[in-house]
């Protein structure tokens, strides 16, 4: 079986369910006749036909609410945003309405919509191309948030999303969207959401990151590990609502907890990490908590993006400053 | 039943696509030194366009948003433009900024990903480029409010794609603008694409134009490859909003005869016939087709602006490949004026790790 990308596994995941349940519709900008700039809808078109693949106009407030009204009827919308940075005109319609029409009409509707889009940095794409910001919906109540971080992942999580009663903003890592090739078998079966994944155990430190981080991160473990630290790391995966029972369980192991992520520091989602570990497990800590994540900036124009995203090299050191606490 | 209300769209144009004259000229086009200029401008746009396109292939520029066959826009409408206005671009207007002053380096700067490109030297009130779709609009009013608040006669320009015209923020400033009689002027460059997605699925309205019919502001269509058209038409309209008589919206139609941008394919959803038919109508052959018949132009003369533009442009090639490249504490130190105390710490750990 060929191997697959994750923006491949996008794909297979959007046309299993399709396949699955006539419900799912996929529409957005670009993504019908183009496939969509990242190409994950490819040939969804011609498979399922144009009342079910739609080009939209461009308009991302209409693109989020419309999907509202369309899952009240008991379709299944998976929404695209071309990019991460232009999702806000759509924030309105997410914060006031995905998000509640459940608690307002004490279940009566409900609002099972995926809303995907691309996300991150480290591309070298023009200004608004290359956001963090699954903290703004990661402080939605009843909102889940989801960033996968390989293929596989990214295929069983999608279509947990699409499956889920309640609306997912789905946050697909760009950078690493042609990174990495594996054997994504087809079966429709889906990946828990609510739960991390424990992508390497380790004694010493537990590190929990999400997205693309997680490749630096294994990379510091790695090294790491040849002068004998050894380090847990956990892709978070599903970031709102967060599974503390994974993290609590590890950090009571190693004693040493610190997060890595690409978004600005302040009130970004490894703060609510913190705190939960702080709450519930600060008496097994033999060390502060560190956070290694972009400076509180605007994402720099590309010449300079470099410098604000957080390097193998800060993590390692990081690390070592822990390993400083017996 | 009775008709309470009945509205008509004007279609413009003095330069048809053979270069004819097909209604008498407004005054300024008698003068062949103003169309030469624009002619000039418009190379100089091509020029930098072809120039930046095969930057992005060689890795020394980042994304870039081509304007082939739509420069008689950009220039018509930056040439319109007093230099005492202030202009709300969105991505495709560099020959519009040209116009303004804006520098070749400037430009290349932007898309370069160095933030310096968008700290003008010459229209110090000009926006940056606005890349999220239509919310430059709002910008322009606001801009426009303050001009009026002051009652200085000055006006607001913004420019957006047909495609843009789809988004929210673009409604609620033509409806902004009509309200509040602005002295603000929207041009819309339609191309006929918004990256894959063509006009006639962008929406159901016959024109573009008749959108500023529902903010109760005046639309017109021109001739988006006719610089005359163009300049002769937003000219009026940025007049018009001088003198107090309110907004109007230009919608000049024209054709993307590139990829949407280095990042995009077109060759994937294009007709290739309407793209051929479409070169044959693009704005720069028409003018130098008339320009060559009244006498004022000839292949030397093209020959000398060809060799004078790329001279000024290798030149500003230069000064963007020299140009020192920003300190790593540039990423920060704009933020805020003043940066807070909880910055300091960052900023230390930034220079810690990229100076020693
Ligand atoms: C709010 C927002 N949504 C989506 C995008 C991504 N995007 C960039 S250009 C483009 C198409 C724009 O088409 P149009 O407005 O017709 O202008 P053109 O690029 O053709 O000049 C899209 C969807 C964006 N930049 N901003």
């Amino acid at each position: 079986m060929a191997e697959i990308t994750l923006a491949e596994a996008i794909t297979q995941a959007l046309a299993y369910e399709m396949q699955a349940d006539k419900n799912v519709v996929v529409f957005g900008e670009d993504v019908a006749t183009n496939g969509g700039v990242f190409r994950t809808t490819l040939g969804l078109l011609q498979k399922f036909g144009p009342d079910r693949v739609l080009d939209t106009p461009l308009a991302e407030g209409m693109i989020g609410g419309m999907a509202i009204g369309m899952a009240s009827q008991g379709l299944k919308p998976v929404a695209e945003f071309q990019f991460e940075g232009f999702m806000y005109p759509a924030f309105d319609q997410i914060v006031s309405h995905a998000s509640r029409m459940r608690t307002r009409t004490r279940g009566r509707l409900t609002c099972p919509v995926v809303y995907r889009a691309p996300w991150g940095g480290g591309i070298h794409a023009p200004e608004h191309h290359s956001e963090s910001n699954e903290a703004y919906f990661a402080h939605i109540p009843g909102i889940r948030v989801v960033i996968p971080s390989s293929p596989a992942r990214a295929y069983g999580l999608l279509l947990a999303a699409i499956r889920d009663p309640d609306p997912v903003v789905f946050l697909e890592p760009k950078r690493i969207y042609r990174m990495v090739k594996q054997n994504v078998p087809d079966t429709g079966e889906a990946l828990p959401l609510d739960q991390c994944f424990v992508l390497r155990e380790g004694s010493d430190i537990t590190l929990v990151t999400w997205g693309a981080y997680t490749v630096e991160s294994l990379q510091a473990a790695e090294q790491l590990a040849q002068e004998g630290i050894q380090t847990e790391v956990i892709d978070l995966a599903t970031i709102s609502p967060i599974d503390s029972a994974t993290i609590l369980e590890s950090v009571e192991k190693t004693g040493r907890l610190m997060i890595v992520h690409e978004a600005p520091k302040n009130c970004g989602v490894g703060a609510e990490i913190a705190a939960l570990v702080a709450e519930h497990a600060l008496t097994s800590l033999v060390a502060p908590i560190q956070r290694v994540t972009g400076f509180d900036t605007m994402m720099p124009y590309y010449k300079l993006e470099n410098f604000y995203m957080p390097s193998v090299a800060r993590i390692m050191a990081t690390a070592k400053q822990l390993m400083e606490y017996a | 039943m009775k008709t309470i209300a009945e509205f008509s769209i004007q279609f413009h144009q003095y330069l048809n696509e053979e270069g004819q004259i097909v209604q008498a000229l407004p005054a300024f086009a008698n003068d062949h030194a103003h169309l030469i200029r624009l002619y000039t401008s418009m190379q100089r746009t091509r020029l930098l366009d072809a120039k930046a396109v095969i930057m992005q292939r060689t890795g020394k520029m980042g994304t870039y948003p081509s304007s082939l066959g739509q420069e008689a826009v950009a220039t018509g409408l930056g040439d319109a433009m007093k230099p005492e206005d202030v202009f709300c671009p969105y991505y495709r207007d560099q020959g519009a900024m040209l116009e303004r002053g804006v520098t070749l380096t400037e430009i290349l700067s932007y898309w370069g990903g160095d933030e310096r490109g968008a700290d003008f030297q010459v229209p110090r009130e000009d926006f940056p480029v606005s890349v999220p779709i239509a919310t430059q609009c709002l910008h322009a009013c606001g801009v426009a409010y303050a001009f009026k608040y002051r009652k200085q006669p000055r006006v607001a320009v913004t420019s957006l794609g047909e495609g843009g015209t789809s988004e929210g923020a673009f409604y609620e400033a033509i409806n902004l603008a009509g309200m509040w009689n602005l002295p603000v002027v929207f041009v819309i460059n339609n191309n006929q694409w918004a990256i894959s997605v063509p006009r006639n699925i962008q929406t159901h309205a016959q024109t573009i134009a008749q959108k500023a019919i529902a903010g109760g502001i005046e639309g017109v269509q021109v001739d988006g490859n006719d610089v005359i058209a163009v300049r002769e038409i937003v000219g009026r309209a940025v007049e018009k909003a001088r003198s107090g008589n309110g907004p109007t919206v230009v919608e000049a139609v024209t054709y993307r005869l590139s990829d949407h941008t280095t990042a995009d394919d077109a060759k994937r959803y294009w007709n290739e016939e309407v793209v051929k038919t479409a070169f044959a109508k693009e704005p720069l052959i028409r003018l130098r087709r008339y320009l060559t018949e009244q006498g004022a132009w000839n292949d030397e003369k093209e020959k000398q602006l060809i060799d004078q533009l790329s001279q000024e442009l290798d030149q500003a090639i230069k000064d963007y490949a020299n140009k020192a490249s920003q300190p790593a504490e540039n990423i920060m130190d704009f933020t805020f004026k003043e940066l807070p105390e909880a910055l300091l710490h960052q900023r230390e750990i930034l220079l810690g790790e990229n100076h020693g």
